[in-house]
């Protein structure tokens, strides 16, 4: 246990960030702890707007402000809280000792400056390198992400980029000091489906070569299934399930999590009949109720699920579920995958 | 690049074509006859018909105008109906003048108004972007001429610190208080668009990136957000040049300016037909001069434009 | 056990009723609402079309009586604003003013509008060569400085308020064609007017049933904005002497005739230039009101 215990690199303690908006607050972010450990790579998985990427952006403090707020909790990193450091101790952490890839690669460079300028430019605020050091080393990154013709390429703009070769930039500005997390939100969304496997292949490559550990965000199961270790499930802005990728997967104790695994297309689909996509549509995070979230979509509520929101309960060792009958349904009590 | 101002400047010769038309045919309605303007009252028949063969204006309106077009082609704008002198040196008298009030005017534009939209986009919701978006909404509501005059008031009549009017020996005083005049509603234009341009770019993704990065605020607003945010703010000083020596005519009336504003203003008054028109004419080429200009310093700010046709992609 | 509400929620949970429930111009209104500078605007133009409507029961004075003893007089009790060179009470013309203002405003952008609209349809809807010529024209306008334009137009038809009307009208277009031509652009494509064309609607019928009403919103505030260009381009042309005739009470024309008194007569300019500034302010005001209400991301 102490072992473990020591394995954390990050951890994350009843994170709730808010929105506020003219239609409310929304509650992007609500109550969510995580750890995650060196050199593992965590997969965090979910619809569109359950808050996935609001965690992410908030270990970094990157919430938009003033509409965005960190209310409450803890990100515990090297032994400080990172809600707690000043902007100088912020600005000396993000793009050195955690860094961040993100989904767009289209609209995340900027535009009116060189690829090459833009690597430099993480080498030089960070290692203080001059600038033809900076250029030596830009040069070496943009090698280790293979691009073709790097020399070349350097000089070029952003737009003279596909969108895979925009996000191998992406990860080369990430990678370049060396970081010990590096965070991924959806970083293969907007990349076409042969690109998407050669990205994720460069970051896991990378990940052994620099042993950094890795948040990954995502909603495609399959990216999941071959990468994370461990994966938390998200609703809602609420974590749901959590536990390791094998758990998740064949024994998942989440209605929630039922539903994602049977609305993915998977190769033994016969013997499951079809897709199922999963009824109705997430809730508007404003105004959220205070029984179960998913209560609304769940065919197998019960009376005790009108109750008090169910809080994350450990079934078993290290798989973690927010649902009064999970145990039933990792155990197969009820049947997971009947119509 | 050669290629695109080659292009460019192709575009130019339809729209000075079709102002010279308009022009051309408005004036043509005008029911005067030139000819009764340039000769005394008790002019015999005779008189008129012959200064009428003489200037050509006794051939239908086609043949005048493909006349006047030579004429224009080879740089000649005609001569004054009212002073007997070429156009061509009645605007040289006076085109100097407004342009130096207009590039006073422009750097009044571009040094308030760029950086009162930087600090109202950064320090979006605090005192200054309140005091900033007040002036600037005020500012664009106020006839320009109006301004002039209390301004006039103010520090010519009452403090005394500045000459009320007219150019004087072309000291810098002199020019302090029309230029403002002429720059307040172009300086408002900028400063919006500056706060609009900057709060946009400030939205962008790879603005998350440069924080992402750990670059600090000055780095990303100073490098990342700047050239972004000044792309537009560039085209709109540049269109404005033309307007500020159109709009230039209130500011010249009221603080008796010698400017090309105030003798169109009086040609037109007069009925001065090729004074009017060849000083629209000279304006509307320096203002899509103007356009042209802003445009190649665009393709220099944007590297997306400079590649319009050859896109490399891998 | 589930309160009412807590059931409500959930239903709407369910249903996602909330978001479709209400219409882009109720929306629009909502944020109106709830915009101060935007109500400010609002107010301003209403108290400013009562005060041009019951002008004859609001001024003291005829605006054109000459009373000769009182001649040049600063503000005071009698005179709320004083009076002019000829012994004219300025307030009373001051409101009178505000007459030929609203009526440039409504009348001169209504004409804008329709040439606007006209030619924004023929433009944005059959393109190809007539949308190569209206445009290029259209450029033309845009090259042309406004306030030139308007003198020469003013100069070719003589001073008169009907001219006025006509010069900005014809002035105005090309902002309102280039709208309309590019609303029309977005919607045209959309799936639900292919629905219409395949059903067999005609031309007339797809512009004025679907395609107007769905560009109505940008129209209304380009139309708002040009409201205040317009009024400040004709107290520009009255104050050179162009516009609006004496003895008609013009602002444009009492700030020209004040010109020459600002050292002995301050008073004489500084109201009816302010009459000028409120008036387009409130204009302006309610028009970028109106694009953030329609357009919430513009902000």
């Amino acid at each position: 246990m102490t072992e473990t215990e020591n394995n954390k690199i990050l951890e994350v303690k009843n994170l709730s960030t808010y929105f506020y908006t003219d239609d409310g607050v929304v509650k992007a972010v609500d109550d969510v702890s995580f750890d995650l450990k060196k050199g593992e790579t965590l997969g965090i998985v979910g619809e569109t707007g359950c808050g996935k990427s609001v965690t992410a952006l908030s270990i970094l403090r990157l919430i938009p402000q003033p509409l965005g707020r960190i209310v409450a909790g803890e990100i515990i990193f090297e032994g400080r809280d990172l809600l707690k450091l000043g902007q100088k101790d912020l600005q000396n952490l993000r793009g050195n000792k955690i860094s961040m890839i993100f989904q767009d690669p289209m609209t995340s460079l900027n535009p009116v400056y060189t690829v090459g300028n833009q690597v430099m430019e993480s080498l030089i605020v960070h290692r203080k390198l001059k600038k033809d050091e900076a250029r030596r080393e830009g040069l070496k990154l943009l090698e280790m992400v293979g691009i073709p013709e790097f020399k070349r390429r350097f000089n070029n703009y952003p737009h003279e980029f596909s969108g895979g070769m925009r996000q191998r930039v992406m990860i080369a500005m990430a990678i370049a000091n060396s970081p010990s997390i590096l965070i991924a939100d959806e970083p293969t969304t907007a990349l076409d489906v042969t690109v998407q496997a050669q990205i994720l292949e460069l970051m896991d490559e990378l990940k052994y070569k620099t042993n950094s550990s890795i948040i990954i965000i995502t909603h495609d199961l399959g990216v999941v299934a071959k990468y994370a270790n461990r994966v938390m499930v998200m609703y809602a802005g609420k974590p749901v399930e959590f536990s390791s990728v094998d758990n998740i997967f064949y024994k998942p104790a989440h209605p929630y999590t039922i539903g994602l695994m049977k609305s993915v297309t998977r190769l033994d689909e016969e013997k499951r009949g079809k897709l199922k996509p999963i009824e109705g549509l997430p809730p508007s995070l404003i105004d959220l109720p205070k029984f179960c979230i998913f209560r609304a979509r769940c065919k197998y509520a019960c009376d005790e699920c009108k109750g008090e929101y169910p809080p994350l309960k450990e079934i078993e060792k290290d798989h973690f579920v927010s649902c009064y009958r999970g145990k039933e349904f990792m155990e197969g009590i009820i049947e997971r995958f009947d119509n | 690049m050669f290629y695109f101002i080659l292009r460019r400047i192709l575009q130019i010769i339809p729209v000075i074509i079709g102002v010279t038309l308009i022009l051309f045919t408005l004036m043509y309605i005008i029911p005067e006859d030139p000819a009764k303007l340039i000769l005394e009252k008790g002019a015999t028949p005779e008189a008129l018909q012959n200064l009428r063969v003489k200037m050509g204006i006794d051939k239908p309106v086609y043949v005048q105008y493909w006349r006047y077009i030579k004429q224009l082609a080879k740089g000649d704008l005609g001569t004054s109906y009212r002073y007997r002198r070429s156009v061509n040196s009645i605007l040289a008298d006076h085109y100097p003048n407004s342009i130096k009030l207009a590039l006073a005017a422009i750097i009044i534009e571009v040094i308030i108004g760029i950086f009162a939209g930087i600090v109202s986009a950064v320090k979006k919701f605090s005192f200054w972007d309140i005091l900033v978006t007040i002036s600037t909404t005020i500012a664009v509501c106020v006839p320009v001429y109006w301004l002039g005059m209390m301004l006039q008031v103010a520090f010519g009549l009452k403090l005394g610190w500045l000459p009320m009017s007219g150019m004087g020996d072309g000291s810098l005083r002199y020019y302090i208080l029309p230029a403002i005049t002429l720059a307040s509603v172009s300086t408002a234009f900028v400063a919006r668009m500056t706060r609009s341009t900057m709060l946009e770019v400030l939205s962008n993704d790879y603005i998350t990136t440069a924080y992402a990065k750990g670059l600090s605020n000055n780095m990303v607003i100073g490098k990342h957000a700047l050239k972004n945010a000044l792309i537009p703010v560039v085209t709109l000083i540049g269109v404005d040049l033309g307007s500020l020596m159109g709009g230039a005519i209130l500011t010249e009336t009221v603080f008796n300016w010698p400017g090309v504003g105030r003798t169109i203003y009086l040609a037109i008054l007069q009925r001065d037909a090729p004074v009017v028109i060849g000083g629209t004419i000279i304006l509307v080429i320096i203002f899509v001069a103007m356009n042209l200009i802003v445009d190649i310093v665009y393709a220099l700010l944007d590297p997306r434009i400079r590649y319009e046709k050859k896109e490399i992609q891998i | 056990m589930a309160t009412i509400k807590e059931l409500e929620a959930l239903e709407e949970i369910e249903t996602g009723k909330k978001y479709s429930r209400t219409s882009l111009y109720k929306d629009a209104w909502k944020r109106l609402r709830k915009n101060k500078l935007a109500m400010l605007g609002l107010l301003i133009v209403i108290l400013l079309i009562l005060i041009a409507i019951f002008a004859s029961l609001i001024s003291p004075y005829n605006p054109i009586e000459r009373i000769k003893e009182d001649s040049s007089l600063g503000p005071s009790i009698k005179h709320f604003f004083g009076t002019d060179l000829l012994g004219r009470d300025i307030f009373s013309r001051v409101i009178y003013g505000s007459r030929v203002s609203i009526e440039v405003g409504v009348i001169a952008v209504g004409i804008s509008v329709v040439i606007g609209l006209f030619f924004g349809a023929l433009s944005g809807y059959f393109g190809g060569l007539s949308d190569a010529v209206i445009m290029r024209v259209a450029d033309i306008f845009f090259a042309f400085p406004y306030i030139l334009g308007a003198i020469a137009i003013m100069t070719i038809l003589g001073p008169g308020i009907v001219n006025i009307f006509i010069a900005i009208g014809i002035l105005g277009w090309a902002s309102i064609a280039r709208i309309f031509r590019s609303s029309i652009l977005t919607i045209k494509n959309k799936e639900y007017i292919e629905a219409a064309r395949a059903m067999g609607a005609s031309n007339n019928r797809i512009i004025m049933k679907h395609i107007f009403p769905n560009s109505f919103a940008p129209i209304i505030v380009y139309a708002t904005m040009n409201v205040g260009t317009a009024i400040i381009v004709e107290a520009a042309l009255s104050f050179l002497g162009i516009g609006v005739q004496p003895p008609t009470p013009a602002w444009g024309k009492m700030l020209a005739d004040s010109m020459s008194y600002i050292d002995v007569a301050p008073w004489m300019m500084f109201f009816p230039g302010l009459a000028i500034l409120i008036t387009v302010l409130g204009f302006v005001l309610l028009g970028d009101g109106l694009r953030d209400a329609f357009d919430p991301k513009l902000k």
